[in-house]
């Protein structure tokens, strides 16, 4: 009898809910029955709610079963569920479950089904047909196709990426750098970590074609240290790079040179924006660097350097293999492509959805999401993390779009909804914005620095109910002093969830 | 804290000399020291200074910038307690007082006898399972209270 294949996996959602238990009691209970079976520890499908979420291989396809609890073992052995064989946990084949079937996954289309780490497994599903098609182009070609798919940078700015890496390719240096930053200090945010743990050869590979496109011959992976599991995948696919000659000194026998190497942040929020992120690689502090120059012309330790998100290098591979064209034709308006969703907080159907930029708040929310994991109406959602407005049910039928984000005072950001059910208190989301911003200031400019804390005063005040109309207004014009006197995102924006709590939440705001 | 031993001054010197060559090499080598001896002693900054070539105000303000590096011993196990949106979402002020009130320590403090220290966090990736935590580098979601006892329990033996 030929081996089962069993998928378990390692991805830190799964494991933070009993995955490593679940994959040793499988392998235990095959040992004991004597079933020759081969556990393979995959990235997750991005169905948070059905983790862990077993897959077994079988003659009718894989059938996944949902979510196992290793005490739920023996009971799957016995029902045959190497066989597909029926079980309460039982959903089937993934590919039939419409949250993942009505997705786009495009960036994601390995996460869950490959092993992150087996290169060959990598091979086998597309992988390196990217690279392989940019070794026979010119950079300027390249550069090209990626201006031409209309991707907009995913790590929040939204910034177009083919004009960031002209800029690049036309800056001559004696060295260029590369730095993808994987900091993802968003709240609400997981996609960066899902794609590094389920499948870093794709940002690998998207990396080395950057490389290859503007000339740089270093690059850096900046990630954040609270992603031990990310970290883990990271190296041992970096090293398998390396030894399989795609990355080093002669690309896949090209005669290219490209070195990558991942360095982890501190625990600062502030080191995701970029020019910090450069102080910090440079083993400074994490302070933000005024602009011009751009990084793209004076970035890490001086040299042209492009930066850019996990998510928008990971989709350069798809881009360069299908064309620019391809992924152009997903989207709408000047959103080109997909964006990867990530719902949050309180939701029933929590988890990853890779969707065509187009798709509506309330879809997310009610077609993916299943409503609150509360089973209370959804009063407020939080979009593009901390910086991020709130949005009231008013609006949910937003299009996920930037311009239209943009028309309504809000940010598509990195892709984050987190949503509340009716017991949340804005008025505290609007005060914990404040001093998540006097925390996390790196002290540069007046206005972040100290405004924050005052806003925090202010909005005391406010609650307190002495002279609350006047420390309302107080509160709008502290804001405008953030909004247009601050250097960088996190003092400029940290008005759009305090302003946005105001505006459509005021009763909140006024305690009896 | 404000001498290292031999033993740590031992492993600060090999630690310089290993990374000393990386371009900005100053975050690893923190990094190194931190995860060797659990923080990074005040003594070690002339150290990292004369190895580095930086001045001392440099690196103790590197050290003093950045939330996870710390200047005094940690507990035997660090629990990190996400507190951002998603997990308030989801009770996590409740599993704070709650956190707060079992191991009988506020944030940034030591349990008297070792075990845990307890570390706010901003966000640990796990959102669509929040309220999120993490015990030294391993990760759990949808802490109850309940739960969180049972984790704690299970840790005090490790
Ligand atoms: C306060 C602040 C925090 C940020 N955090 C991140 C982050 O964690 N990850 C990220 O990719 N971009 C972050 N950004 C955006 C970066 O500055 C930059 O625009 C981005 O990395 C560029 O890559 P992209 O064009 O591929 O998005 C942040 C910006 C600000 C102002
Ligand atoms: S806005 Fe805040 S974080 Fe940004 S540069 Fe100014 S002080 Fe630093
Ligand atoms: S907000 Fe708590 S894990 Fe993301």
């Amino acid at each position: 009898m030929s081996s089962t294949t069993v998928f378990v996996p390692r991805d830190a959602a799964a494991l933070s809910l009993g995955a490593e238990q679940v994959a040793q009691a499988i392998a235990g209970e095959a040992t004991a029955r004597r079933l020759d079976t081969r556990v393979v520890r995959n990235g997750t499908r991005g169905m948070c709610w059905l983790e862990p979420l077993v897959e077994v291989q079988t003659a009718a396809g894989r059938i996944a079963y949902g979510p196992v609890a290793a005490a739920d073992v023996p009971g799957l052995f016995a029902a045959d569920f190497l066989n597909g064989g029926g079980h309460a946990l039982r959903v089937g084949p993934v590919e039939a479950v419409p949250y993942f079937n009505t997705q786009d996954r495009l960036t994601f289309a390995r996460v869950g089904v490959t092993d992150p780490v087996n290169i060959d497994d990598y091979l086998a599903h597309d992988g390196y047909k990217g690279l392989t098609r940019a070794l026979g182009m010119s950079a300027a070609a390249i550069v090209q196709q990626v201006t031409e798919s209309g991707l907009r940078g995913r790590g929040g700015a939204a910034f177009p990426t083919g004009l960031k890496w002209q800029t690049v390719l036309d800056t001559p240096a004696d060295q260029k750098y590369l730095a993808c930053n994987a900091d993802e200090g968003d709240s609400g945010t997981f996609a960066d970590r899902m794609l590094m743990e389920g499948d870093p050869f794709v940002l690998i590979e998207g990396m080395t074609i950057a490389a290859l496109a503007v000339g740089a011959t270093e690059g850096y992976v900046y990630l954040r240290v609270e992603y031990p599991h990310a970290h883990r995948a990271l190296d041992e696919a970096i090293a398998t790079a390396y030894e399989r000659g795609y990355l080093g000194a002669d690309i896949m026998g090209s005669g290219a040179r490209f070195n990558l190497h991942v360095r982890l942040g501190a625990g600062a929020y502030i080191c995701g924006e970029e020019t910090s992120m450069l102080e910090s690689l440079e083993g400074k502090r994490g302070e933000v660097r005024p602009r011009p120059p751009l990084p793209a012309v004076k970035g890490l330790f001086g040299m042209p350097t492009v930066v850019n998100n996990v998510i928008s290098l990971a989709t350069i591979p798809i881009i360069i293999d299908k064309g620019a064209a391809f992924y152009r034709d997903y989207g709408v308006g000047k959103s080109r492509g997909t964006l990867t969703v990530q719902l949050g907080g309180n939701i029933k159907r929590g988890g990853l959805v890779e969707k065509a930029f187009g798709v509506t708040v309330r879809d997310l929310l009610y077609e993916f999401g299943g409503g609150s994991a509360s089973g209370r109406p959804i009063r407020a959602v939080q979009i593009g993390g901390p910086l991020g407005a709130y949005l009231p049910e008013s609006q949910f039928d937003t299009p996920l779009d930037y311009e239209a984000f943009a028309a309504i005072d809000a940010l598509v950001g990195h892709g984050g909804v987190v949503a509340f059910d009716e017991t949340v208190d804005m008025s505290q989301m609007a005060r914990y914005a404040m001093e998540f911003c006097a925390l996390e200031s790196c002290g540069k400019c007046t206005p972040c620095r100290i405004g924050s804390t005052r806003g925090v005063e202010v909005i005391d005040r406010i609650l307190s109910g002495t002279e609350s109309r006047l420390h309302v207004e107080l509160l709008a014009e502290l804001c405008d002093t953030m909004t247009y006197g601050s250097l960088c995102g996190l003092g400029g924006l940290t008005p759009y969830p305090v302003l946005s709590a105001l505006k459509h939440f005021p009763q909140d705001f006024v305690k009896v | 804290m404000d001498s290292v031993d031999s033993i740590g001054t031992e492993t600060i010197g090999r630690i310089v000399a290993r990374l000393r060559g990386l371009p900005g090499a100053l975050l690893p080598v923190l990094h190194a020291i931190q995860a060797e001896l659990g923080f990074v002693p005040p003594a070690a900054v002339p150290l990292i200074a004369e190895g580095l070539n930086l001045s001392r105000a440099d690196v103790h303000g590197v050290i003093s910038f950045y939330h996870y590096f710390r200047d005094a011993p940690p507990g035997r196990h660090t629990i990190r307690l996400c507190r951002a949106e998603a997990c308030q979402a989801m009770n996590q002020r409740a599993l704070e007082a709650h956190a707060k009130e079992r191991l009988g320590i506020d944030f940034h403090q030591t349990t008297a006898n070792g075990t845990f220290s307890l570390e706010p966090v901003y966000c640990l990736g796990n959102c669509a399972c929040s309220p999120a935590m993490m015990v030294d580098h391993e990760l759990y979601g949808r802490v109850t209270r309940d739960r969180f006892d049972e984790i704690v329990v299970a840790w005090e033996d490790r």
